[in-house]
């Protein structure tokens, strides 16, 4: 036994160390929650009105979306699909990549998988961290992803947010904290729920299976422990002759 | 018998293969838990075999295609993401369980004589599982697949002379390109798999004829009853069969809570930079290899000192290289009279606690930058230097201090 809990720290110390390192240790926790649907299905309406005018899901189609979500098809139809015209369709943007990187300088990255290869505290920081600055091509800047092509498609829910910065000892720029500069439709409370909402809906659009894997794997794991105490039975029976 | 198998033990050996490899084999009475990771493994080679074969129907080895295709095996594929979980968890289980098994033979002795060949042939299939996984990790065409491949592969281009042309060679192209993909499949899903099952019945038809170490490390064959049966042996089948039944529960229990709950485990067998496509114009901050690979990465790493002659890079590959060769030697450089742990003396005990810990140490630095500080006091590079020679101590001073070390008795029979 105390061979197999060595093991098991062995084999389970380094997992926290790897979690942990990295440079996104200033980033908000996202505190996403696939159970929520409500969540999932607000997330689902900003994403497809702001996100996919100029990213696409590619990976993803409408009518996973709609039967994981609960939405019935012909809301999706109605309200959901701007980009295309039948339930099955891919989520593909309309903006052809030509267009972008003329107007942008560089083509918006599918956003299928964004919340795996970045993670969720990444994205719900990110769409929160757009602050007016003069100095660059579309006139916005973020902390999390300094100098992005990517002008604030939200604005309008967020206001207008400069950032105040520090100089520290050595004279580096030292991000201090944001300033509204104009109000907005949303109260920062309701545009931070509506942000965890996007980033949500990213989430689970990054791994739709995560929505029913922890059920099975339940399921799963009950039957393989009866498994084990069954063969565990067997080998006692087998071996009660061995000295 | 029933006249069935009379008439096919007439034309084929079924019965006599059955009762010399199962139910006559005589295995030591005394295995314990080190001893489950042999049958394990076979385990995992079925279930990465059978995952491997549905993933074939589905996955395009297509540089255009073949992240597309594993994202619609993810998505669009009935229970798609249930095989290709089982796939990328039983590729870090398969060296989980390999290590141990091959800390096993450390632990009791298992590659001293007579079982030099079965320990070689194990080798070689540990040599083998190695190319398997890490041409099966460009397939995803990830962006860590892909420079993962790129500076992996351009490690040949530092032998003298010939290196820039093999690596080409390997690639088919002068990046890792379409052509590479396309014969990493061939070899992934072909090639290696085939000489994998072939090794394997070769390791197994080479420890039944020497019959199988145990934890006391004493030859069982010495004291034999009249019937010919060691006194200290049990048939393989069923009193192993049942016992590595219940392991194998075991396993499926860890394994299918890591497909289910967290087949990411935490970013150590599917990185977060792999879940963007491979793009050649963008390197990602730190090329990492997946873990299994991190202890001979950081050896290679660790190599920088440039005023040797042909370059660091050069030595570097040669110390990775000499770190697999080590292995091999074990039943030569071992001088001991006894096999097992428990009868060995403070030195081999000290010698191998320390290379455990280099080893793990080597691994966990693999996957951290050279240059930062993630230890203490010094950047990982020295840390990982340290480790490195240690590394090597433990073998090239094998020879000396395991004639010397002060070893107990063995027992005559199995203990415990």
């Amino acid at each position: 036994m105390r061979k197999v809990l060595a093991i098991l720290a062995f084999v389970l110390v380094p997992l926290t160390a790897h979690g942990a390192g990295g440079d996104n240790a200033n980033l908000d926790k996202a505190h996403v929650d696939l159970t929520d649907m409500a969540s999932l299905q607000r997330g689902a309406r900003i994403f497809v009105n702001f996100c996919l005018s100029c990213h696409s899901a590619k990976y993803m189609r409408y009518e996973r979306m709609a039967s994981d979500l609960g939405i019935g098809e012909d809301i999706v139809e109605e309200d959901l699909m701007f980009a295309s015209d039948k339930i099955g369709d891919l989520m593909t943007t309309t903006m052809p990549d030509e267009d972008a990187k003329e107007w942008f300088g560089v083509a918006p990255p599918d956003l299928s998988l964004m919340a795996r290869s970045r993670g969720a505290d990444y994205l719900y920081t990110y769409m929160r961290s757009f602050y007016l600055d003069e100095s660059t091509p579309s006139g916005w800047n973020n902390t999390v992803f300094p100098n992005v092509a990517m002008p604030h498609a939200m604005y309008e829910w967020q206001g207008n947010q400069e950032a105040i910065f520090t100089t520290d000892e050595s004279g580096n720029k030292i991000f201090e904290r944001f300033e509204l500069v104009k109000e907005a439709k949303l109260s920062p409370e309701e545009y931070d729920a509506a942000m965890r909402d996007l980033t949500n809906f990213m989430v689970y659009l990054a791994e739709p299976a995560k929505l029913k894997r922890y059920t099975i794997g339940f399921w799963v794991m009950v039957f393989l422990l009866v498994m084990v105490a069954l063969t565990y039975a067997l080998k006692k029976e087998f071996w009660r002759d061995v000295h | 018998m029933s006249r069935f198998m009379e008439w096919v033990d007439a034309r084929f050996p079924a019965t006599k293969v059955w009762q010399e490899h199962m139910a006559q084999y005589y295995a030591p009475k005394n295995f314990n838990f080190w001893y489950y990771f042999g049958s394990l493994a076979i385990l995992v080679l079925v279930i990465q075999i059978l995952t491997g074969i549905f993933l074939t129907m589905h996955y395009k080895p297509d540089s255009q295609l073949a992240f597309a295709s594993v994202e619609y095996i993810m998505r669009d594929v009935p229970w798609g993401w249930f095989i290709r979980y089982m796939h990328s968890t039983g590729a870090s289980l398969f060296f989980v369980v390999v290590y141990l098994h091959m800390f096993r033979a450390l632990l009791y002795g298992s590659f001293k004589g007579p079982r030099e060949l079965v320990w070689l042939i194990g080798m070689v299939i540990f040599v083998a599982l190695m190319a398997e996984a890490f041409m099966g990790y460009l397939l995803p065409w990830g962006n860590m697949s892909y420079w993962g491949a790129q500076v992996i592969i351009s490690l040949f281009g530092a032998i003298p002379v010939i290196g820039d042309g093999l690596a080409e060679w390997i690639r088919g192209d002068f990046v890792v390109s379409d052509a590479t993909l396309n014969r990493f499949f061939a070899f992934h899903v072909i090639l290696l798999p085939l000489l994998l099952v072939l090794l394997v019945y070769l390791h197994i038809v080479a420890l039944h004829k020497v019959g199988s170490n145990n934890p006391d490390g004493v030859e069982i064959k010495k004291h034999k009853d009249s019937a010919g049966r060691p006194l200290d042996g049990i048939p393989f089948h069923p009193y192993y069969t049942v016992k590595d039944l219940f392991g194998a529960m075991v396993f499926l229990v860890l394994y299918f809570a890591i497909v289910f709950f967290v087949p990411e485990f935490g970013g150590w067998f599917l990185e977060k930079d792999n879940f963007a496509p491979a793009d050649i114009l963008q390197t990602p901050p730190d090329i990492v290899p997946l873990w299994y690979f991190t202890p001979f990465y950081s050896i290679l790493r660790a190599v920088t000192w440039e005023w040797l002659p042909g370059g660091a890079k050069l030595w570097g590959v040669i110390a990775m290289g000499a770190s697999i060769v080590m292995l091999f030697l074990l039943p030569w450089l071992d001088r001991a009279r006894v096999r097992s742990i428990r009868y060995r003396g403070w030195m081999y005990k000290t010698a191998l606690t320390i290379f455990v810990i280099a080893f793990v140490i080597l691994g966990y630095l693999g996957t951290k930058n050279p240059t930062r500080i993630d230890l203490f006091a010094f950047q990982n590079v020295y840390w990982a230097q340290v480790c490195m020679i240690l590394y090597f101590l433990f073998f090239l001073l094998m020879p000396w201090y395991t004639s010397r070390d002060a070893t107990k008795p063995e027992p005559d029979r199995v203990t415990h």
